[in-house]
């Protein structure tokens, strides 16, 4: 039996999903917000090093189940691997309210101009499907300013000369330097680069109801114990739920969207925290499971009309998988630079995020979040990995060591995709995602530039020792997962267009990282945020019947 | 003189009770000792191996750390699947050793396990492997995994010791 009708049901309650509900509720609209995960809050101060998101040994502290959900990963020889949540290859972000936003390091990036026109500015390599953004960072700006409001930024990007045109300044100071920030500033600024305090999705003072950072040093992975981390968890969810026009539904696994023969979109089937399957109807369907999960359901809703599943017409739905080839460089120093004030990252150049010669974009570098000592392990450079000597290394690097990296942009490629897997199910007996696919070469050549530029600054900062890190030739995807349901204007060559619509769907969005052509030499978390402040006022406009 | 009877025969008969309850509860374990999974020969092995990866210098090592208590923990809870490896990977390494030195592994003096470690024969690469991984987590880890007993990594690193906060996530058969 199916529930009452609503006006839209969201699918997942993360970055993408949290913005749309909000939007949607304060228009008027009825609403139900479907998550997979719980709830978590500050009270649930989770501040374990070895089961978090960032580093889950021992399991992740924000989802998805361990048990129900499993994956599997093709590796470059064709190795079929079934991967849990917690462990490698499954391209983990995140199950819970929030999504990403619940533990995320936060940094809180504008797209560059650029950004949006990869191929007209550069040409596309060959084996890339690299291409053009539909819409412009000009489209984007006004609604990343909302995000930088309404969710909440710190920082100062003023002296970032290579940013694109902005109307306001971010609304949050940044937090006081840290001693890494005082060793990399001066010696970014003798090579004539351009350093400046990297904005951050944090408070640095009271905001929104909300106190500043205290400088805990468990940060990226982790949920604040001081709630001074802005997400959707803290920020749009609970004003959609002021409304009174949101229900949201944890622990709610979606099967599959239900269409009509005649290709309407009806209602969302779902099993429930009971494990009961639900039948949901609604006049409008928003998905935004991020782009490993969104993209699986959209193959896993299969009708007539749409026997390769929706929107997959011209079997674009799953591809362009990427995320960030991350590259930089560690230096030792003599002196400590170590000072346990988080959350570590905090200076950043956009100077080689363009305009490198020979090569298509780059990264943002910046120092690296606090590595609590089990992230330090892999450390020492000569291969020492246990014994005395790794004892030493630890004992001499550990307070000693800077580490600068970037996300280095990605060629995408069509090869690097989620499909079905054909023998592989989840708890509710749905195919669960396969991934499967490579680093252009390209790519790893820019992170090899990136990994150079790294160092190069480290050196110039006094490190008496560098040594680089630079990313593997495998898929990626990850907390940064993104471009599996392209947004663009022409139906063969993407699954959604300019305003995150499916093509071959009047009432069915996917707002999430999937709709990103390209996914910027930055941290995506607000350009997610950013389009779909973007695409709900588009949607609100199509309710109220003025598009 | 009542009030030294204040343990009545009832009372008395309650407790004797109760002990003899947990001490059967306590008897139920497959394994004498204070491990969860490993064997007595097999717990020696793997903490000799722990000593070697992180040897007591200036400060403690794995042993005094009770990194092994990590794994131990480990292998009957997030780490359940690995419970054959470690046993055929523990009995393996005895069993080389014994061929090549008369004697299992955790019966060498130091200096002989590090040199049969450094020349390691390829078919034992992966399971040290996979100690030295665990032996990292438990010694450098958060010190409520039982890895790294006073947080003693913490110390030799030189950074602030906090309380633990926050509960555990986790839920062992027979811990609390």
């Amino acid at each position: 039996m199916s529930l009452p009708r609503v006006n839209a049901v969201v699918i997942g309650a993360g970055a993408g999903g949290g913005v749309v509900a909000k939007e949607l509720c304060e228009a008027g609209l009825r609403v139900a917000l479907l998550e997979r995960g719980r709830w978590y809050t500050a009270n649930d101060c989770r501040k374990d090093d070895l089961r978090n998101q960032r580093t889950s040994v021992l399991g992740n502290n924000s989802g998805p189940d361990e048990e129900r959900n499993p994956r599997v990963f093709v590796d470059r020889d064709a190795n079929r691997h079934i991967v849990l949540p917690s462990e490698g290859g499954y391209s983990n972000n995140a199950a819970c309210v929030g999504g990403g936003t619940l533990t995320y390091g936060a940094m809180a990036w504008r797209y560059q101009p650029k950004d949006f026109r990869m191929r007209s500015t550069y040409g596309t390599p060959e084996g890339s499907t690299l291409d053009d953004w539909p819409i412009s960072y000009e489209d984007l700006a006004p609604f990343y300013e909302k995000a930088e409001y309404e969710i909440g930024v710190s920082g100062d990007v003023s002296n970032d000369p290579f940013k694109g045109p902005r109307a306001k300044p971010l609304p949050m100071p940044p937090l006081p330097p840290t001693r890494e920030y005082e060793i990399l500033r001066p010696a970014a600024q003798r090579l004539g680069l351009h350093p400046f305090d990297l904005p951050m999705l944090r408070n640095s003072v009271p905001y929104n109801g909300r106190p500043p950072c205290m400088r805990c040093r468990w940060c990226v992975g982790f949920v604040c114990e001081v709630d001074a981390k802005c997400g959707t968890h803290n920020t749009v969810i609970p004003r959609a739920l002021a409304t009174g026009l949101c229900d949201l539904r944890l622990g709610c696994m979606v099967k599959e969207i239900l269409t009509t023969d005649q290709g309407k979109i009806t209602s969302v089937s779902y099993f429930d925290a009971h494990d009961r399957l639900q039948e949901q109807p609604a006049d409008l369907v928003i998905v935004s499971g991020a782009a490993i999960e969104s993209a699986r359901l959209l193959l896993n809703s299969k009708s007539k009309l749409f026997p390769n599943g929706l929107g997959n017409r011209f079997d674009w739905v799953g591809r362009n998988l990427q995320g960030h080839a991350y590259s930089g460089a560690t230096g030792l120093f003599d002196f400590d630079t170590y000072d346990d004030v988080g959350p570590g990252a905090c200076i950043a150049i956009c100077d080689y995020n363009h305009g490198n010669p020979g090569l298509r974009g780059g990264a943002m570098l910046a120092n690296e979040f606090i590595r609590l000592p089990y992230q330090a392990v892999d450390m020492p450079p000569n291969g020492v990995r246990w014994g005395k000597a790794h004892k030493d290394f630890m004992r001499k690097a550990y307070r000693r060591t800077i580490k600068i990296m970037g996300p280095t942009q990605e060629m995408p490629v069509f090869d690097s995709r989620v499909q079905l897997d054909p023998t592989v199910k989840d708890f509710w007996g749905m195919p669960v995602a396969q991934l499967s696919g490579y680093q252009h070469p390209h790519t790893l050549e820019i992170a090899g530039v990136m990994a150079a530029k790294a160092e190069a600054w480290l050196k110039e900062a006094g490190a008496i020792q560098t040594w680089r890190n630079l990313p593997g030739n495998g898929v990626s995807g990850g907390q940064h997962q993104a471009g599996t349901c392209r947004m663009g204007n022409d139906p063969k060559t993407s699954v959604v267009d300019s305003w995150c619509r499916v093509h071959d769907a009047d009432n069915l969005y996917v707002i999430d990282g999937s709709v990103h052509v390209t996914n910027g030499g930055f941290n995506p978390a607000l350009t997610i945020l950013a389009n779909a402040y973007r695409a709900s006022a588009r949607l609100v406009q199509f309710w109220k019947g003025k598009v | 003189m009542a009030k030294r009877s204040a343990l009545t025969r009832r009372r008395f008969l309650q407790v004797a009770a109760t002990a003899a309850a947990s001490s059967a509860l306590i008897s139920c374990g497959r394994h004498a000792g204070p491990w969860r999974f490993f064997t007595p020969g097999e717990a020696r092995t793997i903490e000799a191996l722990c000593e070697q990866i992180i040897p007591a210098d200036q400060d403690p090592g794995a042993t005094w750390a009770g990194t092994i208590y990590y794994i131990d923990s480990q292998l009957v809870g997030h780490f359940r699947k690995l419970q054959s490896t470690y046993r055929s990977g523990s009995a393996a390494c005895d069993a080389v050793c014994r061929a090549a030195h008369g004697q299992p592994f955790a019966e060498l003096p130091f200096d002989q396990q590090t040199a049969f470690l450094q020349r390691l024969p390829n078919t034992l690469q992966p399971f040290f492997d996979m100690v030295i991984t665990h032996t990292m987590q438990g010694f450098y880890g958060d010190a409520r995994h039982d890895g790294n007993r006073d947080a003693v990594s913490w110390r030799m690193l030189g950074i602030p010791v906090i309380p633990i906060r926050g509960r555990d996530h986790y839920e062992f058969p027979g811990k609390g």
